[in-house]
């Protein structure tokens, strides 16, 4: 019970996974991206794009190609993210529009987006091609609990892990990292250290998007099996809320995730949950991020701060 | 030598500078451009979506938002609650707190009114019973848009992460309310009875339009003439300003988020009392978000706000009947808004930044550079204000990269022959 209930919070956290981890590295340049749901809704758009497109042009379902069905859908969606992210930075670091109206309508239009193709959407064969983003290691079942907790997963799954590790890694430890996090600090001082603000945050926000995109993908395809009417918006704002809720650290991102997910799945292993009991249990992430916010403004620790430049357009002849 | 090349080349062909000197007709035209542009994308959108379709989305456009009396009403209903959400959030973003909660505020000030619905219907005379349900509303609304403020004016918590959580703590609550008023698991609250607006003529909403056009005046006076209005927006200028000239921020910033917040109560007010009777999650739909749209792009004036809000009633109006009819499906608006909203906000660059085009010009000024750099040593002034000095057409500045490309060859005497010609030229 506990084991299947721990495998079921790690795969579900995925999709806040990859949502936290992308929003951390756009929020690390000093962008605030609340175009992360509508970035989400994009990308699953163009991952759904990307299978259609595929299963279209086989002539027959069963001779469907696991590795294609997955990696196919995944540029697809990687190449949407960015595009979104493109869109975004292109408003707010070259025309230096207010970030949160900006983000704002890109998840208006991402959300519309989304259910507007989502509707048409030719679904034959997306149940059978789900398979293969579902599917384990073929030795999970044999190896008891240590395979159904470390092996039993799809493929985005250990993605979105490596994902996150690789980030932090790169946030903490590398040249990169520090000069986007002093981009995301203090502009001015970057841009007069010599780091180019422009090429950071434009890249910054075109990769976190990017793979934000990723959890609307494993979303659709892996976590409904290929059932594609639903929308995604909601764990957008949840990643966001991770953000917060990690100050900012994509390793414990991953931890973050897990217990998101863990929420968010617990009220169906409840004995008797009454519908007001799974509301409030739902409603716990965004409460427990709000006192995260507040014991961090209240400590005022550095490390735990949001980067300082963090909404602003940086405009070098502004004072 | 070289490295001045080096780091000239390396310039950038556009530049871009702040400003200030638009005149008002100039930018309204850009702004009026847009919105037509914006408005013929749409067209071109759905005639892409269904071919030839382009006059008939844009007939329907209007057809469902002024074909009969009732259409209309409901347009001008629309307008006024996104209007009165959008008043909401302005004085708050004036004092660059950015308020992204007035989703939940409406929120809490729609549960209220409908528990005051709930539980005081029927034993209190329906005109008190309205009465209480605008108090209860304000306090939800100003209730739930303080706690950040007091936050942000003691700690310095971050506003913008902070209110939109409360705006999903406010969807939860208002589920689990539901989840106990509602115990058979339908998630819906019928139409509660007690305590609804009275209908002004023969149309309902008669009421909430006229609220919110009282609303529109007084913000719009407490924001131009009070010394509260005055107050704020010198503390959305500077904070250490502010401080210096004796305004406790700490206090403004409450004051002004507790006004924030009542002002969304009583579009929770309206939109319960005055037009859904009912309360669910979805009953602010959108709008708070919406709201922060409009009130960016009218800069914050109440009066243009107006207009933005009708402007955004009608597209997502028109847009829902020309998708209904075309068979677009109902998302379809989203994205209209969302187009319509992009190519606004990129017309607010032209009127705020002025672009120059600097390709011709940089390598005249190199030349110039150089050649001042010869002649004593420093890099004059002068070379910078002659190449200024010419805003030229397009074949001139052609003109001026051959002539600097002859320049630099040259020895340095033919050089400030060449200048001066350029000088006479300018």
């Amino acid at each position: 019970m506990f084991w299947t209930f721990l495998q079921r919070a790690i795969r579900f956290s995925t999709v806040f996974m990859f949502g936290a981890t992308g929003e951390t590295i756009t929020e690390k340049s000093g962008h605030l991206n609340l175009g992360i749901p509508g970035v989400m809704c994009i990308g699953a758009v163009g991952g759904v794009l990307g299978e259609s497109l595929y299963l279209k042009s086989l002539s027959d379902i069963s001779q469907i190609n696991g590795f294609a069905a997955v990696i196919i859908p995944i540029i697809m969606t990687l190449i949407f993210g960015a595009l979104a992210g493109l869109l975004f930075s292109f408003f707010t670091v070259t025309l230096r529009c207010n970030q949160n109206v900006t983000g704002l309508t890109i998840t208006t239009f991402g959300i519309g987006f989304n259910s507007f193709y989502m509707n048409r959407i030719d679904k034959t064969g997306f149940t059978a091609a789900s398979e293969y983003f579902i599917k384990g290691f073929p030795c999970a079942d044999s190896a008891g609990w240590f395979g159904q907790i470390f092996l039993s997963y799809g493929t985005l799954v250990y993605l979105a892990i490596i994902i996150a590790v690789i980030a932090a890694i790169v946030i903490k430890r590398t040249r990169v990292g520090l000069n986007l996090r002093a981009v995301g600090e203090n502009p001015a001082t970057a841009d007069a250290a010599g780091i180019s603000v422009t090429k950071y945050r434009y890249i910054a926000t075109i990769l976190g998007s990017a793979i934000a995109g990723l959890g609307g993908l494993f979303f659709i395809m892996d976590h409904l099996g290929g059932n594609i009417e639903y929308n995604i918006d909601a764990f957008g704002w949840m990643a966001v809320a991770l953000v917060i809720f990690t100050v900012w650290k994509p390793n414990w991102g991953i931890l973050g995730s897990i217990l998101f997910g863990a929420l968010y799945i617990s009220p169906d292993f409840m004995t008797v949950p009454s519908a007001a009991t799974k509301e409030i249990v739902k409603l716990i992430p965004y409460f427990v991020t709000v006192v995260v916010l507040i014991v961090t403004s209240i400590i005022n620790k550095r490390e735990t701060q949001p980067p300082a430049a963090l909404g602003v357009s940086y405009f070098r002849e502004e004072r | 030598m070289t490295n001045v090349l080096k780091k000239l080349k390396l310039e950038s062909p556009i530049h871009i500078s702040k400003r200030t000197d638009m005149p008002k007709w100039k930018s309204w035209l850009i702004r009026g451009g847009a919105i037509v542009a914006a408005l013929l994308l749409c067209g071109i959108i759905s005639s892409i979506l269904s071919s030839g379709s382009f006059s008939s989305f844009m007939e329907q456009m209007f057809k469902g938002c002024f074909s009969t009396p009732r259409r209309a009403i409901n347009l001008f209903e629309e307008t006024a609650l996104l209007l009165c959400i959008s008043l909401a959030v302005t004085p708050a973003f004036k004092m660059k707190f950015w308020n992204i909660g007035a989703e939940g505020q409406v929120l809490m000030g729609a549960l209220l009114c409908a528990t005051c619905m709930k539980y005081f219907g029927g034993k209190v005379d329906d005109g008190l019973l309205i009465v209480i349900m605008l108090v209860f509303s304000i306090v939800g609304g100003a209730v739930w848009s303080t706690i950040p403020a007091i936050f942000k004016a003691k700690w310095n918590t971050n506003e913008t992460l902070f209110t939109l959580m409360m705006n999903y703590i406010a969807m939860g609550l208002i589920a689990c309310v539901i989840a106990i008023w509602v115990p058979n698991n339908s998630g819906t609250v019928g139409v509660l009875s007690y305590g609804n607006f009275p209908k002004i003529g023969r149309y309902p909403y008669i009421l909430n339009i006229i609220i919110v056009a009282i609303l529109t005046v007084l913000v719009f006076i407490y924001l131009r003439f009070s010394k509260h209005g005055y107050e704020l927006s010198v503390v959305g200028e500077s904070v250490n300003t502010a401080k210096y000239i004796g305004i406790n921020v700490k206090k403004v910033i409450v004051r002004t988020m507790i006004l924030s917040g009542a002002l969304c109560g009583i579009a929770g007010w309206l939109i319960v009392g005055g037009a859904s009777h009912t309360v669910s999650t979805e009953v602010a739909g959108g709008r708070g978000f919406t709201a922060i749209l409009i009130s960016w792009l009218a800069h914050f004036d109440p009066i243009a706000m107006s207009f933005t809000a009708f402007l955004v009633a009608f597209l997502s109006q028109g847009s829902s009947q020309a998708a209904s009819v075309l068979n677009f499906g109902g998302s379809f608006p989203k994205i209209i808004t969302g187009m319509f909203f992009f190519i606004i906000i990129a017309s607010e660059f032209f009127v705020g930044y002025k672009i120059k085009f600097t390709f011709g010009k940089r390598k005249a000024e190199r030349a110039d550079e150089l050649n001042a750099e010869e002649s004593d040593g420093s890099i004059g002034a002068t070379a910078y204000d002659s190449a200024d000095l010419g805003d030229g057409e397009p074949n001139e500045i052609t003109a001026r990269i051959d002539n600097s490309a002859e320049e630099i060859a040259l020895p340095s005497e033919n050089n400030q022959n060449a200048q001066k010609e350029e000088e006479v030229e300018a």
